[in-house]
């Protein structure tokens, strides 16, 4: 019996699952794929720290934007996570957009926004000098950042583990019925019990709320597409450069990523089916387009990645997150967390914490909690002489394994050994970079495959993508011409 | 810091051929650094046969083919470190590399030669749209599974791409008893080797479509199909023409980019058009005493003229170490004209041609019955009849000493290459 069951391993559900290590109590969050940020919006999105700007005075997202904005710093240092505070533009090009620009700040300063400024066009060309000339003014908030979107889950999670919640994957949620008090929570294997049911379930937080209470509501997706262009092309932006915003949301981006590649994107279009995670040759198109009236210079064909992230919007009033408990005593909600939730996720995390006392579970803080994740090892951004002490330690660092970005043995089993480790090529990816560079695995993959298959004991035929059925190989060699005789041989010739 | 005359980095047939010569012309301090665990580079996964017809007069398999050079570089002592990783080079040729028993180490050469091969374009950079799943492999990694780790990656597989390696990967499969449902490319013609359409194609019935592409990936977990199309002369996909076709797997061989990455750290120039560094007739880069042969300079297809290309840049290491090279001379550039995609060396040093020099190039179309016309300032220096040429074959000219003379018995500026179709 949990005190606590999370539904969904995204930035949301990690963030309370490490929040909520830090009381006694008996934590478990199930996710359906096999890993954190692994199925969601927390692995395809924008990866901005935005400044919070944007938000409706008054609003959820406003507060909890702000709040979270502020919290990264230090979590970033205590999970030792990459951002960076590059700064953000909202860039107009045109006298209309201007006006729009003067709405935002005051927005900002509502919302309790520091650091921001309306600057003119030379001021934007000094910062953003690639930035197209027909630059007219922008709105700079120095606050806004750039973050690694997995790599944050990734460390909320394992550090959650380590102290102490329980993480169960390859497991989906199916149904949940209360009985005395007790959530019975069902997956299509087991069944977990517990007092308190928190759903962070994104997409299908609808599903999951309209399971367990009668007020229902639903999530409608909306995706955005991305290119991820070389890291050649990474000069072209120092901050996150926005457009003016629209209804669908931000507008189009171009940003620096903390690994130093150009990012593209995203396009906005409501669609009527969750898994249609698929790019689209119009999508590119119009993400280029689109990114094009900011910055002119980037060459598309300098494309490493394309992918789709989905928003989850919610049906209700003024599109706010729905956070709180449900009309069934115990059952709390985190739903609806579309942009700025990444920036908000530590903030949601604390205001969840607050509406489980409330709800009356006692929670004592635990005093070995640590909120230090074990560092990670990053071959490439070591010096020489550390590189030297660590190979002579363990040689498996001496060997790199990728290529494009110099990733070793020791990085790669290191992320498979850890708590909430990889289990599969993707992983391995998100976690050290590995088949992330120019050559997109090329190389790699196949040593990482013979990697994960060594370590967690498994046949190389069973080594997957990203879990599920996502096997990389099919069968061994000669295997389907061994079949095919012994076929002939029972049939007889 | 280690000292060598010569370092050599890659052990594929590019270094291997390189680092033979070198000895052979006398500089025996020679270091080939290779990061895999064994010599050869890619000739390793290419067991097919066809290598060595030119070098050898015999038809060889890739592993064999790389036997002949490890015999002799074994029989002449040269050392060569395994596993180890070169992570970047100076422009005053010192080497940085890894491996696990001396952790970073830093060599100091008298001369360098690149020899680090290319790799294989993947998804991102042609853009198809679609889902991500697995099943989605480029045709080298398949090469690596189906041949050296002895797996298969698919049961039914379409290969989008008609260059060698998506040909010989295509017997390949068939042999293995999957199923090759049609070999897609986008260009009206292949880019491999007639003879390879004809032995891995032809005679096992797998059609080749040409002047199609995929445009969609279709599946969640595993690849479940793709959207191919016929496309315009503009190469756009004409999408009443789509067609779905069901496969397990995609394989991607869309063409090699040269891997310059360590290249570039030493500031060595490289060439926009064919993605290696830009060289003189000694394979010679814009920084002294760092040369480039094989694949990181231009892709090959066919192995013997990557010997031949490791055995000018030797030659010209050991000449840059004993003095010989002229750094200072009459430079002439050599240009790509109107049916040329690209030349290389892309520029001579008249004082260092000893007899003749040899360039290679490709058309950027399929011509019959045409003319490589090379020209200086209107004047036309030599002529060659071709029979027919395809972007997929190289083409290798050669222009005796005098010929880069005018009237006056200068060198002159520049020559350009055209073709001239009667
Ligand atoms: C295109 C796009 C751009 C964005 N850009 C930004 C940005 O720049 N900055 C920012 O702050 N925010 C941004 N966001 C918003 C941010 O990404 C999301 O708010 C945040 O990731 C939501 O996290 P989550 O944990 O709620 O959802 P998710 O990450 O979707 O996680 C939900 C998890 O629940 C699991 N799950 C679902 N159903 C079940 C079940 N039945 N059983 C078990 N597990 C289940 C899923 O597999 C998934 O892992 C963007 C979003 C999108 C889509
Ligand atoms: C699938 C396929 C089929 C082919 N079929 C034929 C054929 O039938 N007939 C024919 O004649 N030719 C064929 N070829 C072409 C021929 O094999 C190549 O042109 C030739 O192998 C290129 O030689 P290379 O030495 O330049 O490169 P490679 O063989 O690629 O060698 C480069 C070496 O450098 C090493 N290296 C790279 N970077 C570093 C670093 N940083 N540190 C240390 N080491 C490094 C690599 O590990 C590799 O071993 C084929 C090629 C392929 C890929």
């Amino acid at each position: 019996m949990y005190d606590v069951i999370i539904i969904g391993g995204g930035v949301v559900g990690s963030a309370i699952a490490r929040e909520l290590s830090k009381y006694d109590i008996k934590v478990l969050l199930i996710e359906k794929e096999d890993d954190v940020a692994s199925g969601g919006a927390s692995k395809a999105n924008s990866a901005i720290l935005h400044a919070g700007y944007d938000p409706v005075p008054g609003t959820l997202k406003a507060k909890l934007n702000v709040r979270g904005n502020e919290m990264f710093d230090e979590l970033c240092k205590d999970l030792d996570v990459p951002m960076k505070r590059v700064g953000s533009l909202v860039a107009a090009f045109s006298q209309d957009e201007v006006e729009s620009l003067y709405k935002l700040y005051d927005r900002g300063l509502k919302n309790g926004v520091k650091k921001m400024s309306i600057i003119s066009a030379d001021m934007v060309k000094e910062i953003e000098p690639n930035i197209n000339d027909t630059i007219v003014a922008a709105l700079y908030a120095k606050t806004a950042g750039i973050i690694c979107p997995y790599g944050f889950v990734i460390a909320l999670a394992e550090n959650a583990a380590q102290n102490g919640v329980e993480f169960i994957f390859n497991q989906e949620v199916m149904s949940v019925n209360k009985e005395d008090d007790i959530f019975r929570v069902k997956t299509q294997d087991r069944e977990y019990f517990c007092k308190y049911l928190i759903n962070a379930a994104g997409l299908y937080a609808d599903t999951i709320n309209n399971m367990v209470s009668d007020k229902h509501f639903s999530i409608h997706p909306r995706k955005g597409e991305y290119l991820i262009l070389d890291k050649e092309e990474g000069y072209l932006a120092n901050t996150v450069i926005f457009q003016v915003p629209t209804k669908m949301g931000k507008g189009i981006l171009v940003s620096p990523t903390v690994d130093g590649n150009l990012l593209i994107g995203p396009t906005s279009e409501d669609i009527n089916n969750k898994e249609f995670r698929k790019t689209t040759a119009k999508g590119l198109e119009k993400a280029i387009k689109g990114a094009k009236k900011s910055v002119e210079k980037f060459n598309e064909r300098k494309t490493i990645t394309q992918f789709t992230g989905v928003r989850a919007v919610p049906d209700v009033e003024g599109e706010d997150f729905i956070i709180g408990e449900s009309d069934v005593k115990g059952f709390i909600n985190v739903a609806g967390i579309e942009s700025p939730g990444f920036t908000s996720s530590p903030a949601i995390a604390e205001m969840v914490r607050e509406i489980l006392k409330e709800a009356g579970l006692n929670m004592v803080e635990k005093d070995d909690f640590n909120p230090k994740r074990k560092p990670v090892i990053r071959f490439n951004e070591l010096t020489d002489v550390e590189r030297n002490e660590l190979i002579k330690n363990n040689p498996a660092y001496g060997k790199i394994i990728c290529r494009c970005e110099t990733v070793t043995e020791g990085e790669i089993i290191d992320a498979i050994r850890r708590p909430v480790g990889a289990k599969s090529i993707d992983g391995v990816k998100r976690r050290v970079r590995a088949g992330m560079g120019r050559c997109q695995g090329g190389f790699c993959s196949p040593r990482v495959l013979e990697i994960l298959s060594r370590e967690l004991n498994i046949d190389p035929l069973d080594v997957t993508k990203f879990g599920g059925k996502s096997n990389i190989l099919t069968a061994k060699s000669k295997e389907y011409v061994i079949n095919a005789c012994k076929e002939i041989l029972k049939r007889g010739v | 810091m280690m000292e060598y005359d010569i370092v050599i980095i890659g052990a594929g047939p590019a270094g291997l051929g390189a680092a033979v010569e070198a000895y052979e012309k006398g500089v025996k301090d020679i270091l080939i650094i290779e990061r895999d665990s064994y010599p050869g580079g890619i000739l390793q996964q290419c067991i097919h046969n066809g290598f060595g017809l030119i070098e050898f007069k015999e038809e060889l398999t890739g592993p064999e083919y790389a036997e002949r050079f490890i015999e002799k570089v074994n029989e002449y002592g040269i050392k060569i470190m395994l596993n180890t990783m070169v992570l970047n080079i100076s422009s005053e040729k010192i080497v940085k590399a890894v491996n696990q028993e001396k952790g970073v180490m830093e060599i100091k050469a008298k001369a360098i030669i690149l020899a680090m091969g290319c790799r294989e374009r993947p998804r991102g950079a042609i853009s198809i749209p679609g889902t991500r799943p697995a099943g989605i492999f480029t045709a080298g990694t398949a090469q690596r599974y189906v041949n050296m780790e002895g797996y298969m990656p698919g049961k039914e597989i379409v290969i989008l791409g008609s260059g060698d390696i998506g040909l010989i990967m295509a017997r390949r499969f068939t042999l293995e008893g999957a199923i090759v449902k049609a070999v897609v490319e986008l260009m009206p013609y292949s880019s491999g080797l007639t003879r390879n359409i004809v032995q891995c194609l032809d005679d096992f019935g797998i059609p080749l479509l040409l002047s199609h592409t995929v445009i969609e990936i279709h599946g969640k977990d595993r690849v479940k199909g793709v959207t191919i199309a016929q496309v315009d002369a503009n190469r756009k996909p004409i999408l009443r023409t789509a067609k779905y076709i069901s496969c397990d797997t995609l394989i991607l061989s869309v063409g090699l980019i040269p891997e310059n990455e360590l290249s570039k750290s030493a500031g060595v120039l490289l060439d926009p058009v064919t993605g290696g560094p830009i060289v003189n007739e000694s394979m010679e880069t814009n920084i002294e005493g760092i040369f480039a042969c094989g694949n990181v300079l231009q892709v090959h297809d066919l192995v013997d003229n990557v010997t031949k290309e490791s055995r000018i840049a030797a030659d010209s290491a050991v000449k840059y170490i004993k003095g010989l090279l002229k750094q200072e001379g009459k430079f002439i550039n050599a240009k790509a004209g109107s049916g040329i995609r690209y030349v290389v060396p892309q520029i001579v040093n008249y004082d260092n041609i000893d007899d003749k020099v040899k360039f290679h190039m490709r058309p950027i179309d399929v011509f019959k019955n045409a003319y490589i016309s090379v020209k200086s300032g209107g004047r036309e220096i030599m002529r060659r009849k071709m029979q027919r040429m395809t972007p997929g074959e190289m083409i290798l000219i050669e222009i005796k000493k005098d010929k880069f003379l005018d009237n006056d018995l200068h060198p002159v500026d520049d020559i350009t290459f055209e073709v001239e179709v009667v």
